[in-house]
């Protein structure tokens, strides 16, 4: 699926995610998770809007288990907001567009 | 909506992912002029004329309303387990268990999705116990033959979960003997919760009728309840059937209920008549 999150890995994850100067919001997802279908649209939406102020990528688990397991992941979807390369906040499970733009007004 | 694979809904012989299922329908229902937002409604009052239903920052008036609300996971209702949610708490086996390879997993329950979890979490964990309050099992004598013939499941009888145990991660539960009263610890790191669902109707309490368990009633075989103008279907009046096409169809009969209680309203307030409809040769 194009859009507008993109992915990140293992190996990219220092660059794109620890060292951004902006908040990053990673999604650990996988194909078999039927919530995290559900939620990525929402995710596609509020970073087309608010992509300036927070940028959103994904993380595959199953295709990049060291970052999901260095971070303690042990539900899917996971919605981690770093600042400055640490954990600010960490939103569990799917929900509706605007219980998680409450959720990441902090940032937005 | 927490439903991966939806097997059973007819017309998709291979099955079918419930997110694209309720994207498909999302898609439809657009087609014909539907409006969707989404948000979470956070008051309503639907003894007023028109029916009022505030979002936090909005208000919509409308002369009828469909609850369609569903039902949710029902929790176990300790604060650790909110606390340690997604860090060894789960209510959803196909999500998370994953997570929990070769590792000692707890499934809370006694009814089939406690006994289908259970047995979808033997592909990943080393044991697999299911407490249970009682000594014998809600599920049906096919999932529960399932269980039982599997080396990995075993069942913890009597017993009620009354602590979640971990400071960071789940380590383990603290159960209390329904019969003797004893409390005793059971090791884990994986907690899923298959304790049935709840109605979602806390915007409805005090408004429209609902039934000792918390369902709203409403005057079978239609959709209509208590409040004229207000209609319910799905999850949130069915704790019988609980399926996909069941609730849709429900909300079929929702939405043509609400359509004639428009009209009918329209022809009482004497407005202008609607069209004549035009004779359709066949």
């Amino acid at each position: 699926m194009a859009g507008v999150t993109q992915p990140v890995t293992d190996n990219t994850f220092t660059e794109e995610v620890l060292k951004s100067k902006v908040p990053v919001l990673v999604d650990f997802w996988a194909e078999w998770c039927g919530p995290c279908k559900m939620v990525a649209p929402v995710l596609e939406e509020i970073a087309a809007e608010h992509g300036d102020k927070l940028r959103i990528v994904k993380l595959n688990i199953d295709e990049n288990p060291q970052t999901a397991r260095q971070y303690q992941i042990l539900s899917i979807p996971t919605m981690a907001v770093f600042v400055n390369g640490e954990v600010d906040k960490s939103i569990v499970g799917a929900k509706p567009k605007a219980a998680l733009l409450r959720d990441l007004s902090a940032y937005i | 909506m927490t439903t991966t694979e939806v097997e059973n809904f007819p017309g998709f012989p291979e099955g079918i992912q419930g997110p694209e299922l309720m994207d498909g329908m999302r898609r439809q229902a657009e087609r014909f002029g539907a409006e969707l937002i989404a948000d979470d409604v956070t008051a309503v009052d639907l003894r007023a004329d028109p029916k009022i239903i505030t979002v936090e920052d909005r208000t919509y008036l409308a002369h009828t309303v469909i609850i369609a609300t569903g039902s949710a996971y029902r929790k176990l209702g300790l604060e650790d387990e909110d606390r340690l949610l997604g860090r060894g708490v789960s209510a959803c086996a196909t999500c998370d268990g994953f997570f929990f390879r070769d590792q000692d997993i707890l499934v809370v329950g006694g009814g089939d999705s406690a006994l289908e979890e259970a047995t979808f979490l033997t592909r990943f964990g080393r044991s697999i116990t299911v407490i249970h309050r009682r000594n014998r099992l809600r599920a049906s004598a096919i999932m529960q033959q399932r269980a039982i013939a599997n080396d990995k499941i075993r069942f913890r009888w009597n017993a009620e979960v009354v602590a979640v145990l971990g400071a960071d991660r789940v380590t383990g539960v603290q159960v209390r003997d329904t019969v003797t009263g004893e409390i005793d610890e059971i090791d884990a790191s994986g907690l899923f919760v298959a304790i049935g669902h709840e109605p979602r109707t806390e915007l409805v309490r005090g408004q429209l009728d609902l039934d000792a368990a918390g369902y709203v009633v409403v005057e079978h075989p239609s959709t209509r309840t208590n409040l004229p103008g207000v209609f319910a279907c799905g999850d949130v009046v069915d704790h019988i059937y609980r399926q996909a096409i069941t609730a849709a169809g429900t909300g079929c009969a929702a939405a043509l209920d609400a359509e004639r209680h428009l009209a009918a309203r329209e022809d009482e307030a004497g407005q202008t008549p609607r069209a004549p409809a035009e004779a359709v040769a066949s």
